[in-house]
C-alpha cells in the first residue's frame, strides 16, 4: 500500500488550484478529501505526478438557500451535507443519501464534489444529485460553467469536466416537499451499493436515478416516463432497468441487478407516495 | 452458633477487565512494524501474477540501481542460502507426497503470490518502487483451481511428485467387518450430501511484519515476528537456515489476531534472517494487505461427501465420509493435517456405534496454500454433520431438534469413549440444546413460522441449530505420535514469588489477543491468595520464555493455563516446608487460605506468603536442604484432549424478493467447563460466531479460471464490520472437565464451530417452503436469490 513517488502543493483557492493544474497538465490531479483518488494510488492503479491539494479551500464548503435551489459547496464534507437543516428542509433525499456514504470515517473527510467529480456510477451522490434534477457548477482558466447532471456523466469515472476545470458548486433544485426515497441494497453497510435508488415524486413529476447499474449514473426515465402517463407503481417499476447496462461483478450478476433494479424502485416510489 | 467462610471470594470466575487493553486500545502497544531498528534495511517481495507458470528469466539489473536499493535477489540467486526447504511438520502418512518448498521460487510459480524475487533497500517505499523493475519472463501453464479438476491430474502441478494427490488417510471403525456397508444397506434413513467449504482469507488486523536483527557478535540473531508460534518458529529457523539453536531468539512482540494464520512459517521470515545474516544489517518486512490475501495462508477449502445411515427411529448407525482438501501449491507448516483434526468429528455429538468410514485425499491446486484457520477441521466437521442432520430429519418429517434430542450422548454416559477410541471428558448436550432453545424461543419461533412462511410470503423465517462438541486442548503427545505430528502438545510454566510476593509468570502460550496475561494472573492469584495485579505474565520472547509450544487450537489455557496452576501448587508445596519450618509445626498441620499458612486450630500461628517469599529469598532460616528462592516450573502433558460442546441457535428472515438474509437472532449456548472470565469467554465467543457467521454469509476467496484471486482486498473479500453484527445472545451451561484440576476446556474456537452450520440450517429452514434443500456458503443475496430461481424453475417443470 505504497503509492508511486508524488509532488504535493496546496491550493489556497479555487483560482490557485486551476492555475495549478494548469501547470502541471495531465498527470496533476485534483486531492479533496482523497477517499477515491488515495486508495487507487496505494495499490498503484492511479499514479498521479503532482497531487495539487485543494482540501483548505474553505470558501467551497457551504451550503446556502438560493431561492430556488440550494447551492453546495464542491468541497462540502458528507457529514455536513447529511446534517444540514436547509438540506433536511428543502432537499431531503440528499441529505440522506448522504448518510449511506462508506462509513463515518469517510463522510466526515469525503466531500460532494470529490465524489460527484470522480463520477463513479457506484456513488451514492451521483445519482441522487441526477435524480434531483442538479446542475454542477465547473471553474476553469476561462471562467465558470453550468453542466446539467444530466450531460455530466459521459463514462466510467468519465466526466464532462475538462482536465483543468474544477467542479466549484452542486445546484440541487428545491423538493418542494415532493416524496422521496433512498434504498441502498449492499452486503455490509459500509459498502457501495450493488444496486442503489434514489427516487423522488411530487406534484411536479419524479425524478429515478439508479446507482451501479451502468458505467454512469443512469436516469430511469422510463419510469418517470410511465408514471407521467399514469400507470402504477409496480407497472412503472418494471421499467426499472430500461435505460441500465448493468455490469457483472463478484456481488451480482446483470440479471440479478435487473431483477434488484425493478423491486428497489417500487419499493422506493411506495416509500415516495407515502 | 453461625459458621461464617471468611475466606476471600476466588477472583476466578468474575469479570476482569483485560490488563491488555489500555495499551492495545490507545495505540501504545508495540506490534513488530513499530519497532525503531535504525540502519534496519526494507524487504520487499516480488510475487507471481501467475497461477502456474514455469520461470524463463529474472533481470534484477533495472532493479539494482533504483535509488535506495542495496541488493535485489531471484530465487536462483538464494538457492544455496536454505539449508534445508520450507518446513512441514506433518507428514499425515507415510507416503505423503510433498514438493520442495523454498522461500522464493526459482523454475516454475505454483500459485499467484509465489515469491520470485526480492528487494532489500534504505526504506519501504524505495524498495517497493524497485520492484516495478523487475523483469520476469513467464510461460504461462494452465492454472488448476477445481479440486475435482486437481484430483483427475489433467494438468500436475508438482511434475516430479506425477501426481496431485499428496495423501488419502483413512479411518475407518467398525465393531464388525462389514458393520458400515450393513447399516447402510438396512437403514431406515440415508442422507447423501455434498458440501464445499469454501476457502476463507483469515485476515488478521495486523498484517504479518518480520525484523531480523544479527546481534554484534557472536553470530546471535534475533528474529521478531507477529507470530502466534514463537517456540515453534525458533526451532524450524535454527533447522532451515542451520542456524545453532541456541543463538536463535525469537519474540513476538504485540501480535494483532492470527487465527491460524500466524501458526507457520513463513518465506518472509526465513528471508529476514538470511538476509540479515548476510548483509549484517537488521531487515526488515511488513505485509501489505493485498500481499495478505494471497501470500499467508487460507483455511478452509475442502469438498465433502457426506453419508448418513439411520434406523427408522431416527438414530444414526453408520457415518460415511469422503474429503477432498485443497492444499494450495504447497504445504505449508500443518497443512495436510487440518482435515485430519476433523476427522474424528463427523459424528459429532451423537452416540454413533462402531461404524465409521472416514477418508480424506488432500490434492494439490495453484492456489495458496492452506493452513489451519480458526477451528482447523473441526468446524467443517461440525458443519457436515450439522447439516446432513437437518436433512436427516427432513427426510423424516420431524423436528431438528428432536432429531438431535434422539441421538444426543447422554449426560449419564460421560466420560464417554467414542468409536474412535477417544474419550469425551464430560458433557450434557440436552442441557445446553434446552437453555438455547429457551433462549431463543425455539417454540415460538416455529408457531410464528406456521404462520408467516405462507405461499407468497415475502419474508420467510427460519430457524437453525447445531450442536458442537470441539476437541481442543491441543494435543496429548502420544496422541499427536499416532498421527505422525512432529511435536508434542505439552506446556510449560514457571511460576516465580519475587522477594517482595509480586509473582512473575513464564508461560510458553504466545497470546495475540486472547488476554493470557489478564486470565494466567487470575489463576495465579487465585492459588496464591494474592491479587492479580501483583502478577506478571511473561511471554512470546524465547529468552525469557524458552519452553512452550505456543497457541492455537484451544489449547492456551486447558494446556498452559494448568500448567501454570500446577505450578502454583508446587510452589505452595515449597512455602508450607518453609512455613512448618518457622512455625514449627507439621507440614500436614498447616492450612493454606487467603494466602497465609495457619496451624490447625491456632489461629494465631500463622505465616503469610509474603513473608516466607522474602524468606525464601534471605534464605538465613531455611529447612535443611531446601533450596532458596520460591519458583516451580511445570511442564504439563495433557492426558487428554478438552471437549467443550454446546448449541447455537440461529433465527433468519429472509427477504424473498432480494435474497437478502437478516440475522434476527443468535442464541450461543456453550459448555467450557470452569470459566475463568467471563468477560473473555463472552468475546471469544461473540469473535467467533461472527466469524463462523462470515463464513456463512459473506466471505469466500473467489479465483477465476486462470487462478486469480478476484477479491484481493478488504473492499471486496467481505468481512463483516459491527454494523453488520446482529445481537448475540449468550447462554453458559458449567461442566467441568475432570481431566484437569481448573475444570477447564477452552474457548476459541467454539463460537466459530458452532454458527455456521446453525445460520445455513436456519437460511435452509427459511427457503425449505420454496422447494430449496441445500445452497452453497455464502449464502449472499446473489445466492439466495439464485437458490429461490433454481427450485422455482425446478417446481415449474
Amino acid at each position: 500500500m505504497i503509492p508511486a513517488a508524488f509532488d504535493y502543493v496546496r491550493a489556497g483557492s479555487a483560482a490557485e488550484a486551476i492555475s495549478l493544474i494548469g501547470q502541471h497538465g495531465d498527470e496533476a490531479k485534483f486531492l479533496a478529501g482523497g477517499h477515491s483518488l488515495l486508495p487507487l494510488m496505494k495499490l498503484r492503479l492511479a499514479a498521479p505526478s503532482v497531487l495539487v491539494d485543494i482540501g483548505r479551500v474553505t470558501d467551497l464548503s457551504y451550503i446556502r438557500d438560493a431561492g430556488d435551489h440550494i447551492a453546495i459547496g464542491a468541497l462540502t464534507r458528507h457529514m455536513d451535507v447529511e446534517t444540514s437543516a436547509v438540506l433536511k428542509e428543502h432537499a431531503p433525499l440528499l441529505a440522506h443519501a448522504a448518510s449511506h456514504v462508506g462509513d463515518p470515517q469517510v463522510r466526515h473527510r469525503g466531500t460532494i464534489g470529490g465524489s460527484i467529480a470522480h463520477a463513479d456510477p457506484a456513488s451514492d451522490l451521483p445519482a441522487t444529485t441526477l435524480a434531483l434534477g442538479a446542475t454542477y457548477v465547473a471553474q476553469g482558466p476561462n471562467g465558470t460553467r453550468e453542466i446539467a447532471a444530466t450531460d455530466f456523466y459521459q463514462g466510467f469515472l468519465e466526466s464532462a469536466l475538462a482536465p483543468d476545470e474544477m467542479l466549484t458548486e452542486i445546484r440541487v433544485p428545491k423538493m418542494g416537499g415532493a416524496g422521496w426515497s433512498f434504498q441502498k441494497f449492499n452486503r455490509r453497510a459500509q459498502d457501495w451499493a450493488i444496486v442503489g435508488v434514489a427516487a423522488w415524486r411530487g406534484s411536479n413529476g419524479s425524478g429515478v436515478a439508479l446507482v451501479n447499474m451502468g458505467s454512469t449514473p443512469i436516469l430511469a426515465t422510463s419510469v418517470s416516463n410511465a408514471l407521467a402517463q399514469g400507470a402504477s407503481v409496480s407497472d412503472a417499476a418494471q421499467l426499472a432497468a430500461e435505460e441500465a447496462e448493468p455490469q457483472s461483478d463478484l456481488n451480482a450478476s446483470p440479471e440479478y441487478r435487473v431483477h434488484l433494479a425493478k423491486v428497489l424502485v417500487r419499493r422506493a416510489l411506495e416509500e415516495a407516495g407515502k | 452458633m453461625t459458621v461464617t467462610d471468611d475466606r476471600p471470594a476466588s477472583v476466578l470466575g468474575t469479570r476482569r477487565l483485560r490488563k491488555e487493553d489500555p495499551a492495545l486500545l490507545t495505540g501504545e502497544a508495540k506490534y513488530t512494524n513499530d519497532l525503531d531498528l535504525p540502519g534496519a534495511l526494507h524487504l520487499a517481495v516480488l510475487r507471481s501474477p501467475y497461477a502456474h507458470a514455469r520461470i524463463i528469466s529474472v533481470d534484477t539489473s533495472a532493479a539494482a540501481t533504483s535509488p535506495g536499493v542495496v541488493a535485489v535477489y531471484s530465487g536462483a540467486d538464494l538457492a544455496d542460502t536454505w539449508g534445508a526447504p520450507m518446513p512441514s511438520a506433518w507428514a499425515v502418512t507415510a507416503d505423503m507426497k510433498n514438493p520442495a518448498h523454498y522461500p522464493l521460487a526459482s523454475g516454475k510459480v505454483c500459485y499467484v503470490g509465489d515469491g520470485v524475487a526480492c528487494v532489500l533497500a534504505t526504506s519501504d517505499a524505495a524498495a517497493r518502487d524497485a520492484l516495478d523493475l523487475i523483469d520476469v519472463q513467464y510461460e504461462p501453464l494452465p492454472a488448476v483451481v477445481d479440486l475435482e479438476d486437481a484430483l483427475s491430474d489433467r494438468v500436475v502441478i508438482h511434475e516430479d511428485l506425477g501426481t496431485n494427490s499428496s495423501y488419502t488417510w483413512d479411518l475407518k471403525i467398525e465393531g464388525h467387518e462389514g458393520q458400515v456397508d450393513e447399516a447402510f444397506a438396512n437403514a431406515a434413513y440415508t442422507v447423501r450430501e455434498r458440501f464445499v467449504q469454501q476457502r476463507l482469507i483469515p485476515m488478521a488486523m495486523e498484517p504479518r511484519a518480520v525484523a531480523a536483527v544479527p546481534q554484534p557478535f557472536g553470530g546471535d540473531m534475533v528474529l521478531y515476528s507477529a507470530t502466534q508460534v514463537p517456540h515453534i518458529l525458533k526451532v524450524m529457523v535454527a533447522l532451515t537456515l542451520g542456524i545453532p539453536e541456541h543463538q536463535m531468539r525469537v519474540i513476538a512482540p504485540a501480535v494483532g489476531g492470527g487465527f491460524g494464520s500466524k501458526l507457520d512459517v513463513y518465506a518472509e521470515e526465513l528471508l529476514c534472517v538470511a538476509l540479515a545474516r548476510k548483509h549484517k544489517v537488521p531487515v526488515r518486512w511488513v505485509e501489505e494487505r493485498g500481499e495478505n490475501t494471497v501470500a499467508t495462508i487460507h483455511g478452509r477449502g475442502q469438498i465433502q461427501h457426506v453419508e448418513l445411515a439411520a434406523d427408522a427411529d431416527g438414530k444414526l448407525t453408520a457415518v460415511r465420509i469422503r474429503i477432498l482438501a485443497d492444499m494450495g501449491g504447497y504445504q505449508q507448516l500443518i497443512t495436510a493435517g487440518i482435515p485430519i483434526l476433523g476427522a474424528f468429528l463427523y459424528a459429532g455429538v451423537y452416540d454413533l456405534p462402531h461404524a465409521y468410514d472416514f477418508s480424506c485425499t488432500g490434492v494439490y491446486t495453484t492456489l495458496t496454500p492452506t493452513d489451519a484457520y480458526r477451528g482447523a477441521g473441526r468446524p467443517e466437521a461440525t458443519y457436515a454433520i450439522e447439516r446432513a442432520m437437518d436433512v436427516l430429519a427432513d427426510q423424516m418429517g420431524i423436528d431438528p431438534m428432536d432429531l438431535r434430542k434422539r441421538n444426543f450422548i447422554r449426560k449419564e454416559q460421560f466420560p464417554y469413549t467414542a468409536f474412535t477410541g477417544l474419550t469425551y471428558d464430560s458433557g450434557d448436550h440436552l442441557a445446553a440444546a434446552e437453555m438455547a432453545a429457551e433462549l431463543a424461543d425455539y417454540a415460538g419461533v416455529r408457531a410464528r413460522q406456521a404462520t408467516q412462511n405462507v405461499p407468497g410470503a415475502t419474508k420467510l423465517l427460519g430457524i437453525g441449530q447445531a450442536s458442537y462438541f470441539e476437541m481442543c486442548g491441543l494435543a496429548p503427545s502420544r496422541v499427536l505420535a499416532s498421527l505422525n505430528y512432529s511435536a508434542g502438545g505439552w506446556e510449560a510454566a514457571t511460576v516465580r514469588v519475587l522477594p517482595t510476593n509480586k509473582v512473575q509468570v513464564v508461560t510458553g502460550t504466545a497470546p495475540h489477543g486472547q488476554g493470557h496475561e489478564t486470565a494466567w494472573s487470575m489463576i495465579v492469584a487465585d492459588r496464591l491468595g494474592i491479587s492479580p495485579d501483583d502478577v506478571d505474565v511473561l511471554h512470546s520472547d524465547t529468552a525469557i520464555a524458552p519452553l512452550g509450544l505456543d497457541t492455537y487450537g484451544s489449547r492456551s489455557l486447558p494446556v498452559g493455563g494448568v500448567a501454570i496452576a500446577m505450578a502454583c501448587d508446587k510452589v505452595i508445596d515449597k512455602a508450607k516446608k518453609i512455613a512448618a519450618h518457622q512455625l514449627e509445626a507439621n507440614e500436614d498441620d498447616l492450612d493454606f487460605v487467603g494466602g497465609s499458612f495457619t496451624v490447625k486450630g491456632s489461629p494465631d500461628r500463622t505465616m503469610p506468603l509474603a513473608a516466607i517469599a522474602f524468606e525464601a529469598f534471605t534464605a538465613h532460616n531455611l529447612p535443611d536442604g531446601l533450596e532458596p528462592n520460591l519458583e516451580a516450573q511445570v511442564t504439563y502433558d495433557p492426558p487428554n484432549f478438552s471437549w467443550p460442546f454446546g448449541t447455537h441457535i440461529c433465527t433468519v428472515e429472509i427477504d424473498t424478493e432480494t435474497g437478502q438474509v437478516d440475522v434476527l437472532q443468535y442464541v450461543a449456548v456453550d459448555d467450557c467447563g470452569n470459566q475463568v472470565n467471563p468477560l473473555i469467554v463472552e468475546g471469544q465467543v461473540h469473535g467467533g460466531v461472527v466469524q463462523g457467521m462470515a463464513q456463512a454469509l459473506y466471505e469466500e476467496a473467489v479465483y477465476d479460471s486462470d487462478g486469480t484471486l478476484k477479491n484481493a482486498s478488504l473492499a471486496e473479500y467481505l468481512v463483516p464490520a459491527a454494523s453488520d453484527v446482529p445481537n448475540i445472545t449468550l447462554g453458559h451451561t458449567v461442566t467441568p472437565s475432570p481431566t484437569n484440576p481448573l475444570g477447564v476446556k477452552g474457548i476459541g474456537e467454539a463460537g466459530t464451530i458452532g454458527s455456521a452450520p446453525a445460520v445455513m440450517n436456519a437460511v435452509i429452514d427459511a427457503l425449505s417452503s420454496l422447494g430449496v434443500s441445500d445452497m452453497p456458503m455464502p449464502a449472499s443475496p446473489h445466492n439466495v436469490w439464485k437458490a429461490i430461481q433454481s427450485a422455482q424453475q425446478g417446481a415449474s417443470k
